[in-house]
């Protein structure tokens, strides 16, 4: 386990550290401790590392992660985990906007809110939120899995691609071309999947409703102009 | 687009430390805006008097004899000088006619602001800079606002930084853009209002004053600047006993409030509530678009 | 003798012309407006109206060939561990694996190598062939993040984070369904067929106090090593550059409203932005008072055709220029050999630029498989690589006439403005004069 205080070494020795591990490695435990908001912590990490960060941290934590498994024991700033193409990033706190912004694969778990654009632009994540979502959330959504246990903001899915939301709780309003879908055998057992990755108990599949694209934007026609 | 940062105490007890706390806050925002910072701190009130926060280019020649300038103005005044700043007290009801004698007796002083609490303090450079020049450390208040700014279209100046105040004991913070401001600028100059420079935010400021002289609190003033201002905004105001906070409806620039029984604040970033007593088990969330967030010591007691 | 009435011509209103009636009867008709490719066509003041004064009594020139004019140009000086080494001062602007085809990439790539500059990837991702092909390649960083990914981060040697293009400053992008082909649509992540939108602001940052943070993120991903480009459309370049600079950029890139794109509204390319002449003295000017020019370097866009408008570019007070229109058309892109084939599409070579619909005859802006194999990137790359070096050459021989031994120093005041607009937009004094429109004071 190597642990790296932020107060007392500079964030570009953390990062460096992370990316200087060479495949096959055994030491691959890391420990930051007193983060204190700092933006970029643990980025651009493309090993199985682990590391576990103690406190709250600012923009773009665990950025375009790669198979780390990265852990805040605090809340998440804006762009957590943003771009993710592999590995698991779990918030024990709440994470502020974009989080898992444009992320293309590997698992976020959110265990307090996110805030606004939850999942904006998502290319392929698995994002499971244990509170509810703010606004704009899976904004040009395209591919993967927004799992909400709370309720979702204003204008979900607005703009849609082929990104599946599952929401437990209210909907305060579905974006352009965002709507309501059935529940099919497939979903329930992928939502099961998810749930059980994120470490939810006692809520079942059941309990959730989907939410996909209509596919009405798919290729431009004048009748929906005021959608765009 | 900057950093802003803002205090408002419930607890009395923290009222000795909001110039500290609120120095923090906005050293920690440093890197979100290089190029000026300010501060306004809501301090004790006198009974009958009023304060007037000053600037000066050449303070060494502005502030001498200052007070004796204005006594002999028929003004009598305490002046109480900081670094390039003063502040002039006087009885409340000579207020509205410090400008005009200073414009007569010290041409190149520039007014921060006035009112029965508040104090004003901003230049160009850094927040820690700023901040010991001015010694905010040493500070008490109720409440206070601080700002440290990017510039993106107007200039780099003492007045260009914010806060700005446009009414007495107003004053607003701003990180973001607006669009439509010059056509308001000169909608408000049209109604009477002064303005110090082209900053977006000064329009934003002066907005607000112009609807709270129509008989709006601070609340409703934010709620019609949702229909008005057009472009990003997250504003942080302060009044002589209100604080309020209200994020444009897409909502793109950060923010992170935070509430305790002691007190309520904001940062642009969680990184600028790290230090506040009792953080760890605050209420921590981010203001909702298009909703405004307002808190009043009057109408708390 | 009998008396006719003189005949008058039917007259038609200079504000209503054919173009202008015809397109109220196409809007009329199919309620879309109308999408395409390309810069902006209108006339604006460009580089045309400036001109060198070359050397004299004055001013002693260099001997052609024999004396040396250098054309090197270092990018990303300020943080990089690693700046791009260039032997000339001319890109290859950004344009995507999508928008084009893949040996139109290649061949931009085989070119830029040959003459030791940069290629540049755009909305969609970076391709094995472009990388392959590309000794010196910037990978463009987009709102819509197509095919952004972290291996390719590294692999590149330096990453433009792009607000805007001169064409669109402020505008997303789309690219038509018939272009998104199975290999395209894997690398964004989309349904085969279906028109792509692209984000007109970045998903997770908004505004220059957030980008700092993103540059940060950059750069702490891939090590400090790579430059930091800030692209940006011309619209407010004083205030933008600025803002890119103390948002961190190594590199800023300005792009004039005739810089192409792959596909965007009509009136967007025609109505918003300004000509490039008139955005680079501005950003220079922003460079100057942050005591940053040279140091953070600036590369300008948007209608670069020859080595007279890179020697004028660079005299403005830029780097280096990035060509893409221009390029395009070296390797093959409206060429007349296919003259017969444009006439079928309703077009004529010189004028095709329904580059969203994928049926380019040059096989250049499509996806066709049958269209995109008419060009031999290598031969294309080839071409690519001879015009480089005429423009280098035409710039160099400016330069020497104007006594210069490096491009880099050439300045204003070797030049001279032959109109009124491009004397105020350039800041250059009209030609036999001191004096240039809004001099000494606005």
């Amino acid at each position: 386990m190597r642990v790296f205080d932020l107060v007392k070494t500079p964030l570009r020795e953390l990062n460096r550290a992370l990316h200087a591990i060479a495949p096959g490695r055994n030491d691959t435990n890391f420990e930051v401790i007193n983060p204190r908001g700092s933006h970029a912590v643990a980025v651009g990490i493309d090993q199985p590392v682990t590391v576990d960060v103690r406190g709250s941290v600012g923009y773009y934590c665990a950025g375009m992660n790669d198979g780390g498994t990265i852990t805040v024991h605090g809340s998440a700033g804006p762009g957590v985990a943003q771009n993710m193409m592999s590995g698991t990033v779990i918030i024990e706190g709440d994470a502020s906007q974009y989080a898992g912004a444009t992320g293309r694969g590997g698992l976020l778990v959110i265990k307090g809110n996110a805030a606004s654009r939850c999942g904006i632009s998502m290319k392929g994540i698995d994002i499971v939120v244990h509170g509810s979502i703010g606004h704009m959330s899976a904004f040009m959504g395209q591919s993967g899995h927004l799992v909400v246990l709370g309720d979702a903001g204003d204008a979900l899915g607005d703009s849609l691609y082929e990104a599946k939301l599952f929401v437990r709780g209210t909907v305060k309003s579905l974006g352009a071309d965002c709507i309501e879908k059935e529940m099919r055998p497939e979903h329930l057992q992928k939502l099961a999947e998810l749930l059980e990755k994120a470490d939810v108990q006692g809520i079942r599949p059941e309990e959730f409703k989907r939410y996909g694209s209509a596919r009405k934007l798919y290729n431009f026609n004048i009748d929906n102009a005021d959608a765009y | 687009m900057c950093g802003i940062v803002g205090l408002f105490l419930k607890d009395s007890r923290l009222e000795p430390q909001l110039g500290q706390l609120l120095s923090d806050m906005l050293i920690t925002m440093t890197d979100r805006g290089p190029d000026s910072a300010g501060i306004a701190i809501y301090g004790s009130a006198t009974e009958g008097k009023a304060k007037v926060t000053i600037q000066s280019a050449k303070p060494n020649i502005d502030f001498a004899d200052l007070e004796r300038d204005l006594a002999e103005a028929g003004l009598p005044a305490r002046v109480a000088r900081k670094s390039t700043h003063a502040v002039i007290a006087v009885a409340a009801a000579r207020l509205a006619d410090v400008r005009s004698v200073l414009a007569a007796i010290r041409p190149d002083v520039r007014i921060m602001g006035s009112g029965d609490s508040v104090e004003i303090y901003k230049e160009v450079g850094l927040p820690k800079d700023v901040v010991a020049r001015f010694d905010v450390r040493s500070m008490s208040g109720t409440h206070g606002i601080g700002h440290t700014r990017m510039a993106t279209e107007s200039a780099v100046t003492t007045l260009g930084a914010h806060p700005f105040s446009t009414g007495s004991d107003q004053c607003l913070v701003h990180n973001g853009s607006l669009s439509n401001h010059n056509n308001l600028r000169r909608e408000l100059t049209r109604e009477g209002m002064a303005f110090e420079t082209q900053n977006d935010s000064e329009v934003a400021a002066a907005y607000l004053t112009a609807e709270m002289a129509k008989g709006k609190d601070l609340g409703e003033a934010l709620t019609s600047a949702l229909d008005d201002l057009d472009g990003f905004f997250t504003f942080v105001v302060g009044t002589k006993s209100g604080f309020g906070v209200v994020r444009d409806p897409i909502a793109c620039k950060p923010a992170v409030m935070a509430e305790t029984d002691q007190y309520v604040a904001f940062g642009s970033e969680y990184r600028a509530l790290v230090n506040l007593p009792g953080i760890e088990d605050a209420r921590v969330w981010e203001p909702e678009p298009a909703t405004v967030y307002f808190w009043d010591h009057e109408k708390a007691a | 003798m009998s008396y006719h009435n003189p005949y008058t011509p039917p007259r038609k209103s200079a504000t209503f012309d054919d173009y202008t009636l015809a397109e109220i009867r196409r809007a009329a008709a199919t309620g879309i407006y109308d999408i395409r490719g390309a810069g902006t066509k209108r006339k604006v003041p460009h580089f045309d109206d400036l001109l060198f004064l070359g050397a004299s009594i004055s001013r002693y020139p260099l001997e052609g060939y024999r004396e040396k004019c250098d054309t090197s140009v270092v990018l990303g000086t300020r943080y990089a561990k690693k700046p791009i080494q260039l032997k000339i001062p001319i890109t290859i602007a950004g344009m995507s694996f999508g928008a084009l085809s893949g040996p139109a990439k290649e061949a931009l790539g085989r070119g830029a190598t040959i003459s030791g500059t940069s290629t540049t990837t755009g909305d969609g991702g970076m391709t094995d062939e472009e990388r392959g092909h590309s000794q010196t390649l910037v990978y463009q960083y987009l709102p819509s993040r197509y095919g952004m990914n972290p291996k390719d981060l590294r692999r590149a040697d330096a990453i433009e984070v792009v607000v805007g293009q001169g064409a669109k400053p402020g505008g997303g992008g789309m690219l038509l369904g018939q272009k998104i082909s199975d290999r395209v649509a894997n690398m964004r992540n989309l349904p085969k067929g279906i028109d792509q939108r692209s984000a007109c602001r970045h998903p997770d940052w908004t505004g220059p106090d957030d980008l700092e943070i993103k540059i940060l993120e950059i750069r702490e991903i891939t090590d400090w090593e790579k430059p930091i480009y800030v692209k940006v459309g011309g619209a407010r370049p004083y205030y933008d550059t600025a803002l890119a600079v103390k948002a961190g950029a190594d590199v800023v890139v300005l792009d004039g409203m005739q810089g192409g794109t792959a596909a965007t509204q009509d009136v967007f390319i025609e109505h918003v932005g300004m000509p490039i002449l008139a955005c680079i003295r501005p950003a220079v000017q922003a460079l100057q008072d942050l005591g940053m020019h040279r140091k953070v370097q600036l590369v300008v866009s948007g209608g670069i055709r020859s080595g007279a408008d890179v020697a004028k570019a660079l005299a403005l007070g830029a780097d280096a220029v990035a060509i893409g229109t221009a390029a395009l058309v070296a390797i093959g892109d409206n060429d007349p050999r296919w003259e017969e084939e444009y006439q079928k599409l309703g077009t004529t070579a010189g004028a095709y630029d329904d580059w969203h619909e994928g049926k380019d005859p040059a096989g250049i802006t499509t996806q066709d498989p049958e269209l995109a194999a008419r060009l031999d990137p290598v031969a294309a790359g080839r071409r690519l690589a001879n015009y480089l070096k005429v423009m280098t050459l035409e710039a160099q021989t400016i330069a020497r006439a104007c006594g210069k031994n490096h491009l880099h120093n050439l300045e204003p005041e070797d030049l001279c403005a032959l109109t009124m607009e491009a004397a105020a937009m350039a800041q250059i004094p009209l030609a036999g004069t001191n004096w240039y429109p809004g001099k000494g004071g606005f």
